[in-house]
């Protein structure tokens, strides 16, 4: 195949990853720009979400849509209100200091997965996609009679793939419209933009920093269901997302929801993109320098205006 | 003078352990002696510095790598593969300080991490000389020191304590000394030692310097007296470990570190029996510990009993 080609499957792959990233790491900045905790057991929210999303398909049974339509909607649920639970039983008795907030939530990290790990199994698990029919990709090619259309072998998608990036722009505009057109959006960005005076209007704001943990790793979890047919949910997978979200948050300028959508793409397309040439281990060296150093000497993030 | 007979006290019932304890005892008490020396250098930081580093894993692993690598590639004997591991942690300790202390509060905890998880990543892709994550057993050569075997279990008890004894006398000084004074007036109040004139961003770096140094000579000392060098040493978990060791023991006490690393590493010795995931203990302990008890064992007892306990 040639590098064309390669590109656009490339580019292809991105945009899947970029699509799930962008919803993964819009919870993590959400709860960021809301509540000011970082949230390092997010990872473990999209885990818990592919592996509950299995659970359920396999228990309901039937047709493939069936399970898988049960696990898009009960998979984020149950994890919102576990992380609702969270909340209120934990972060919220610790004030959400941020550094207290940052060890409690590791220890969650670790009570979540080891916790998986004793009901779930090591074993990595496949939920099967509700539809799943290949497309090849036509490519031009100036051959010896002139220019011809080829289907190179290989260069291709699925319509589950395209579903998955049509589902995650329709979750990122529901979730703008719900912060930028509800009520619940505007009670959430006037706690985000000063708790004391929220709290003097009479904004319940114990329980907006509870709605916004849910929602915040209910997208993680809604994220992982859409991925889940195409990777496959195992205990530790919650560590490169938590790590991309991570890196998606800081660069897109932490808690900044257009930046956090802007850089998903940019990261996720790149990641794609790089690790044809290069080899993944090298790419998230790069990438996590590159987090570091951006927050050594540009704390706003790139795309960020206000210091935060 | 109480101080000093406590801690002094606490060595010679370590000595005396050596020679009553049963062998398999004997052999984790050289372990968490090793262990307990990276938390002191942890504690360095964050217990009297007051800065939450999320990275220490890095300075272990410089320390331990600058080690092996030294070992198996330049034929070092341990001594010098020792010192040489120290300086490995210096360095990489001292760049890393430059360019993290810049941030402060949570800013800092995630840089530390990203720097730590960027040298664990680059110790997976330079495979070819480090084995990745398979790790390479250290050659005989590089654990003799002075014509002693420190594989056999008896010169590495005693290795293990003077390493241990060193790190536990340095960190007692440092407390008292001037130097540990203003380390500890940074972490109540940062603001107020800069305007009486004090360099706080100087004793900030030096105090990262030592520390990682401390760490890196646990971690040189644990490849030597074990045998073993591996890329999970410089994984996440090794930087929450020492964290999880100080806030148990008690953060900003000089035993807090070793009662903290005792207690955790017999509490998942004894879990590891019942389940393969003992990590959870840890997770539960870090919240439990968050939540109820931020001072750690050492801590609630200088609350309540023994206000001068350094």
């Amino acid at each position: 195949m040639d590098l064309g080609p390669y590109l656009v499957l490339a580019t292809l792959e991105g945009a899947v990853t970029a699509a799930v990233l962008a919803l993964t790491a819009v919870g993590l900045s959400l709860v960021f720009g809301v509540m000011r905790v970082v949230n390092i057991a997010h990872g473990e929210f999209f885990m818990l979400g592919a592996v509950l999303a299995w659970w359920v398909a396999t228990s309901v049974g039937g047709h493939p849509a069936l399970g898988f339509g049960a696990a898009l909607i009960a998979a984020p649920l149950i994890v919102g209100a576990l992380a609702m639970a969270a909340d209120m039983t934990i972060l919220k008795r610790l004030d959400y200091d941020p550094e207290r907030t940052i060890v409690a939530t590791i220890g969650l990290l670790y009570i979540i997965q080891q916790l998986t790990l004793m009901g779930y199994g090591p074993e990595a698990r496949p939920v099967e996609a509700p539809f799943n029919t290949r497309l090849a990709i036509p490519w031009v090619e100036h051959g010896p009679e002139g220019w011809q259309m080829i289907w190179p072998w290989g260069l291709g998608t699925t319509t589950y793939k395209l579903a998955v990036i049509g589902a995650a722009v329709l979750i990122l505009c529901a979730v703008w419209a719900v912060m930028a057109r509800s009520r619940l959006g505007l009670v959430m960005r006037a706690t985000q933009a000063d708790r004391e005076m929220a709290m003097a209007f009479g904004i319940p704001v114990e329980r907006v920093y509870a709605i916004t943990f849910g929602l915040g790793a209910g997208l993680a979890a809604l994220a992982a269901v859409l991925i889940v047919p195409i990777q496959q949910a195992h205990y530790l997978m919650g560590a490169d997302p938590l790590l991309l979200s991570f890196i998606v948050v800081i660069i897109g300028g932490l808690g900044s929801l257009p930046g956090t959508v802007l850089a998903a793409v940019l990261i996720g397309l790149s990641d794609g993109i790089i690790s044809v040439f290069f080899s993944p281990t090298l790419a998230k060296i790069i990438a996590t320098l590159l987090v570091a150093l951006v927050l050594v000497f540009r704390p706003q993030g790139l795309f960020g205006k206000r210091a935060t | 003078m109480r101080a000093l007979s406590l801690h002094l006290g606490l060595l010679a019932v370590l000595l005396a352990l050596h020679f009553v304890l049963p062998a398999y005892h004997h052999g984790n008490l050289a372990r968490v002696m090793v262990l307990a020396s990276f938390a002191m250098g942890y504690n360095i930081l964050f217990g009297y510095t007051g800065l939450l580093s999320l990275g220490h894993a890095l300075f272990f692993a410089a320390g331990m790598y600058g080690m092996g690598l030294s070992v198996q590639y330049l034929g070092l004997g341990a001594g010098p593969a020792l010192l040489l591991g120290v300086l490995t942690g210096a360095v990489i300790s001292g760049a890393l300080a430059l360019l993290a202390l810049r941030t402060s509060g949570v800013a800092f905890m995630i840089v530390t991490l990203m720097f730590a998880q960027a040298g664990y990543l680059s110790i997976l892709y330079f495979s070819e000389w480090t084995r990745g994550d398979e790790g390479f057993v250290l050659a005989q050569a590089g654990r003799m020191l002075w014509g002693i075997d420190l594989s056999d279990p008896n010169p590495r008890y005693i290795a293990a304590f003077v390493l241990f004894s060193l790190c536990l006398l340095l960190s007692l000084w440092l407390v008292r000394a001037p130097f540990g004074r203003v380390l500890v007036a940074i972490r109540e109040n940062e603001e107020r030692v800069r305007m009486l004139g004090y360099d706080t961003f100087a004793h900030k770096l030096a105090a990262l310097i030592l520390s990682g140094s401390m760490a890196a000579a646990a971690g040189a000392a644990y490849g030597i007296l074990f045998g073993y060098v591996g890329a999970s040493f410089a994984a996440v978990q090794y930087s929450i470990l020492p964290l999880l060791w100080v806030l148990l023991g008690g953060a900003g006490t000089v035993l807090g570190p070793f009662i903290g690393t005792l207690f955790m590493f017999y509490l998942i010795d004894l879990s590891s029996g019942i389940t393969t995931a003992y990590m959870l203990i840890a997770g539960v302990a870090l919240v439990l510990l968050t939540l109820f008890a931020p001072q750690g064992i050492m801590g609630e007892l200088r609350r309540r009993l023994w206000k001068g306990l350094p």
